[in-house]
């Protein structure tokens, strides 16, 4: 196997490395915005695959569109994911994972 | 080793180490900012895959939009001068481990299986093309998405405003 431009395999590796790093990211960090930054990671390893099979695979677009439905879902999900974040931190002035386990005061 | 492939061990590396940045780095900050290597090394990527509008996409939506959000929300939530206390992580080892573990997983999965590839790969201007698709087989999600953004518009508003108490 060798790890070139023109080899599928190299870019599913890149997409399994980000996927791992950012799945480190949600399992581990405290803070919130963190685990978001992780869930972000995530979401451009998933876009690497289907660009990368829809290039080497069918050569159609269909992955281009399904990666451009994915970064505009990744759109709405950091401004409501953020919005929560900003809501929790004025609730309990801090945004640890763990200090919010309750959904009220 | 020719110079496209030099520039793509280049851009796999900035990907991989900001992303590792990202999950490692002790400051916030730092993590927030070392999200830019790994979104422009992916519209990086994206180039090297024939993708030019979702590459151009990528820069503007990630680094433009979401990545200004992340900063804006770290700069909102924290008093900076506390770096230390800012980014912990909890129950590292264990995580290391499953993740170590699950990366080996995939990676030999990816290197068994027998991956049908294309006769050959054409490189060829891809926006018109995404555009007549967008407004033919997927019209229907295409439309359902800005329904998606209007609702994300309006749920952001409301969950981030201020409460004013009576």
């Amino acid at each position: 196997m060798v790890f070139s431009p023109n080899e599928l395999t190299s870019y599913l590796i890149i997409g399994a490395v980000l996927f791992s790093l950012g799945l480190l990211c949600v399992l581990t960090r405290r803070n919130a915005i963190s685990v978001l930054m992780g869930v972000e990671l995530i979401l451009n390893s998933a876009n690497i695959n289907y660009v990368a099979f829809s290039h080497f695979g069918s050569g159609n677009l269909d992955g281009q569109i399904y990666a451009m439905f994915v970064i505009m879902l990744a759109a709405a999900e950091a401004a409501v994911g953020l919005a929560i974040v900003l809501a929790i931190f004025q609730l309990f002035h801090t945004i640890d994972v763990e200090a919010a386990e309750t959904l009220r005061e | 080793m020719d110079i496209s492939t030099a520039v793509f061990y280049l851009i796999a590396i900035i990907t991989v180490g900001s992303a590792a940045v990202v999950a490692f780095s002790r400051n916030i900050i730092y993590s927030a900012f070392s999200l830019l290597g790994t979104f422009a090394g992916v519209a990086g990527l994206y180039v090297f895959l024939g993708a030019d509008f979702v590459a151009a996409v990528q820069v503007l939506i990630y680094v433009g939009g979401i990545l200004v959000l992340i900063l804006f929300a770290v700069m909102l939530t924290h008093r900076i001068t506390d770096v230390e206390i800012t980014n912990r992580a909890a129950g590292r080892l264990p995580g290391l481990l499953v993740v170590a573990v699950f990366l080996v997983l995939l990676i030999q999965t990816i290197r068994e299986t027998p991956w049908v590839k294309a006769k050959e790969v054409v490189h060829q201007p891809t926006t018109a093309r995404i555009g007549d698709l967008f407004l033919e087989n997927y019209l229907l999600p295409f439309e359902l998405a800005s329904l998606v953004l209007l609702a994300a518009m309006i749920g952001a508003v409301v969950l981030s405003r201020k409460e004013i108490k009576e």
